[in-house]
């Protein structure tokens, strides 16, 4: 399953929720606000990382450049354009946004 | 592939109806079906055609439009949130007793049914809200 989060870690709760509800082998995306987790050194960072461990992880390079945070991403986490969020959707067979 | 795209926020207030727009233009430019887009709560508010953004900003309504005229989208807005926002196409506007409508003729106004139709019959329904 592809998850999307598109909040912010600092804001509400909803990547939180995302790693505790996905499974192994999931994919998350972090789109919008939600890039903001994939900053490297941040308080969230370890909890990004740990998920990382069994899920794997992608940021919207747009939102992250628009937010002038795209040189600061955590080692791993892989960058999509809008092109590769439509393949992500298509290589998992359902999709959920944590809103 | 065929998608099915559901937007539930209104336009310039979060980032989902651009995020939505930007992800179902992909999907078209890269050869998929979207069978329809669905607008659902404030997203409603995505189908006015009375919406007057300064010169030098983007117009979400009328790039939803363009869209729609070159792949030949259905944009449909739920009619009871829209009916809560004060959405209207002339027979809605007419139906209510109300002055005037406002709806932008690329989109129409119908039921939730849409939604569900539309979920069944697209491989993904991929959902942009706030």
């Amino acid at each position: 399953m592809l998850h999307t989060v598109n909040k912010s870690p600092f804001e509400k709760n909803s990547l939180e929720t995302c790693f505790a509800h996905a499974k192994e082998g999931s994919a998350i995306l972090l789109i919008e606000d939600g890039v903001y987790a994939a900053i490297q050194g941040s308080v969230f960072s370890d909890k990004v990382k740990q998920a990382m461990s069994t899920c794997t992880v992608y940021a919207l390079e747009g939102d992250l450049k628009a937010r002038g945070v795209a040189g600061k991403v955590i080692d791993g986490i892989q960058l999509v354009d809008y092109a590769g969020f439509v393949d992500l959707a298509c290589q998992h067979d359902k999709v959920t946004a944590w809103l | 592939m065929k998608f099915a795209i559901q937007v539930n926020e209104g336009p310039y207030t979060h980032q989902a109806s651009d995020t939505a727009y930007q992800f179902t233009k992909a999907a078209l430019e890269k050869g998929h079906e979207v069978f329809r887009v669905f607008f659902y709560h404030d997203g409603v508010n995505n189908g006015t055609r009375l919406t007057t953004p300064p010169q030098d900003d983007r117009n979400v309504i009328n790039r939803w439009a363009a869209l729609a005229e070159q792949y030949n989208l259905d944009l449909v807005i739920c009619v009871a949130a829209a009916q809560r926002r004060g959405i209207a196409d002339a027979d809605e506007s007419k139906r209510n007793g109300k002055d005037a409508d406002n709806i932008h003729p690329r989109f129409r106004i119908s039921g939730l049914g849409q939604l569900i139709e539309a979920g069944i019959q697209s491989d993904r329904l991929v959902v942009f809200g706030d």
